[in-house]
């Protein structure tokens, strides 16, 4: 996810950090609030608050809060209890489209995030309300807090699914720069359609230790993990 | 009280550009006047009231006032959590009204008896929660949210209520009805005030003071001026269309001194078993004019 997100900050969304409430700007929702400290890095290095702060996330009177909060700035929208983030964003894309306002409306969400029926409520109606500044993105790794999704509800097949509910979709692998950056520049998919991008990604992908595995969604490296897992990721930046 | 609400709202959206109304596929014959005046502040979200109150969360953050409109506990207890989490923790301007409070749907079933919310919603930060008894406070409390958006909820009666008053615009105090004995105050929320003008009118037939009868369609948060203008009876007597834990009485009991009696009638927190209007319902309950006098009878010691 952490592919998505950089590209997405730095090449597709439409942004200014000296002015977070920038009526023109892209509207940004991570559904998925856990994996806050991914977006709070983004809005770092992009200029939203000083990279500084980063340290303080998580701790006792931090605004960094350890699932997604809008107190940061930069960020539209706190999450945390999974299938909020696209309604929302919807809502967003309408008041847009109601308003005549020409700003697009992002959601990122996991795969696992897909069993919330809350979800196919809004992706039933986005396409009615012929939504096409409304993206969302899937960080289809593959795996849920209790095993992997196709063990405990396998949603494929998922572009199949996406396209029966009159989405148009996209499939790439969630790591590749350039692909993400076309998927990007390809925005909307298909004028008068909301747009789906399923992003294939493995989780704790450059890690070895942590590629593919379930623990390393609870788990918090120590000193000498996180060492050598930075010293893997900068051996091979992607 | 669904009409003068949908009135009220077409009236108030005609000057206020803000105003957006969506529809949980509920409002038949209600909504159509509104859908047709305002096509573009207007959406039928379907059969979906999570995704309702999440994209109303939506619209509110890029300037409207969204009222969603449903029945009973759709537009409240089924998307409870983002009410909760996408609208009062972002303190957006989304007013959730649900048609039928407490049994008004009576014969329907279980199923569409609102009879928790009013604990429930009492307890969700930033948000206000209006309770009109008849058409006039329905209305007075649409002009109200209007001039004041804010996460609220608007727990409104169904259809055919009576007008019981000309009631003041909407504040946070109790409002008098109809002034009486200074010692015992009849307080209702919601359309169950019909009941509290019965009662008085039954201790003014039999030849005694009838007590002084309030309304409180504002009722949450509660003010300061609730507790002032209670705080001077002796006996203050709660009539709600809710179950008795987390409502009115319960409210009023913790904000006023404990040398001032508070009673009242509520309905029992097990669920309806009967088939029924909402006045057998509310017979079956003990949710009557009757009942209500003989708690302006009964002595300290009593119930």
């Amino acid at each position: 996810m952490a592919d998505v997100v950089a590209v997405l900050y730095a090449d597709i969304l439409r942004l200014l950090p000296s002015n977070p409430a920038w009526p023109d700007r892209d509207r940004f929702v991570l559904s998925k609030g856990h994996c806050c400290s991914v977006l709070y890095a983004a809005l770092a290095e992009v200029g939203f608050f000083s990279v500084s702060e980063l340290e303080t996330y998580g701790q006792d009177g931090s605004r960094l809060m350890a699932h997604v909060s809008h107190k940061v700035p930069g960020v539209e929208f706190s999450t945390g209890s999974l299938g909020h983030g696209l309604p929302f964003a919807l809502g967003k894309a309408l008041a847009a489209k109601r308003s005549g306002h020409t700003f697009r409306a992002f959601a990122l969400l996991s795969d696992g995030e897909l069993d919330e029926g809350s979800n196919w409520e809004a992706i039933l109606l986005a396409p009615q309300l012929q939504l096409d500044n409304l993206v969302l993105i899937i960080d289809a790794n593959g795996i849920q807090s209790l095993g992997s999704v196709a063990e405990v509800i396998n949603l494929e097949p998922l572009r199949a699914k996406f396209e029966a509910f009159r989405w148009e979709v996209r499939e790439i692998d969630g790591h590749n720069h350039e692909a993400i950056r076309l998927a990007g520049a390809a925005l909307p998919f298909q004028p008068g359609r909301p747009s789906c991008l399923i992003a294939r990604t493995i989780k704790g992908k450059g890690v070895d230790f942590m590629e593919n595995q379930l623990a390393w969604h609870y788990r918090s490296p120590n000193a000498d993990l996180l060492a050598k897992a930075l010293a893997q990721l900068e051996q091979n930046p992607s | 009280m669904r009409t003068a609400f949908i009135e009220e709202l077409t009236a108030q959206a005609r000057i206020n550009p803000a105003i957006f109304l969506v529809v949980g596929d509920l409002g038949y014959s209600v909504i159509e006047p509104f859908a047709a005046e305002f096509p573009d502040r207007f959406l039928n979200a379907g059969v979906a009231e999570q995704n309702m109150a999440g994209l109303a969360a939506g619209l509110a953050s890029e300037g409207f006032h969204v009222f969603t409109y449903s029945i009973a506990n759709f537009p409240t207890l089924r998307c409870l959590e983002q009410i909760r989490n996408d609208i009062c923790y972002h303190n957006l301007p989304v007013t959730s009204v649900a048609v039928g409070a407490g049994l008004a749907y009576g014969n329907l079933g279980y199923s569409h008896h609102a009879v928790q919310d009013i604990a429930i919603f009492r307890t969700l930060p930033n948000l206000r929660l209006l309770s009109p008894a008849d058409p006039g406070e329905a209305r007075g409390a649409v002009q109200w949210l209007s001039a004041n958006p804010c996460p609220s909820y608007l727990r409104l009666g169904k259809a055919g209520e009576k007008h019981l008053y000309s009631s003041p615009p909407l504040s946070p105090n109790p409002v008098v009805v109809q002034p009486g004995n200074p010692d015992v105050a009849l307080v209702a929320t919601g359309s169950v005030l019909s009941i509290a003008l019965d009662a008085a009118a039954l201790e003014a037939a039999a030849g005694r003071p009838a007590p002084t009868v309030f309304s409180m369609p504002w009722l949450h948060p509660a003010s300061p001026a609730t507790t002032a203008t209670l705080r001077s009876f002796k006996h203050v007597i709660c009539l709600e269309e809710h179950i008795r834990e987390g409502g009115l009485r319960e409210m009023l009991a913790s904000l006023l001194p404990r040398s001032i009696r508070v009673s009242g009638l509520a309905l029992p927190s097990n669920a309806t078993v009967a088939v029924g209007s909402q006045n057998f319902l509310r017979a079956a309950a003990g949710l009557t004019a009757t009942h209500a006098q003989q708690l302006i009878l009964s002595r300290d010691d009593d119930a």
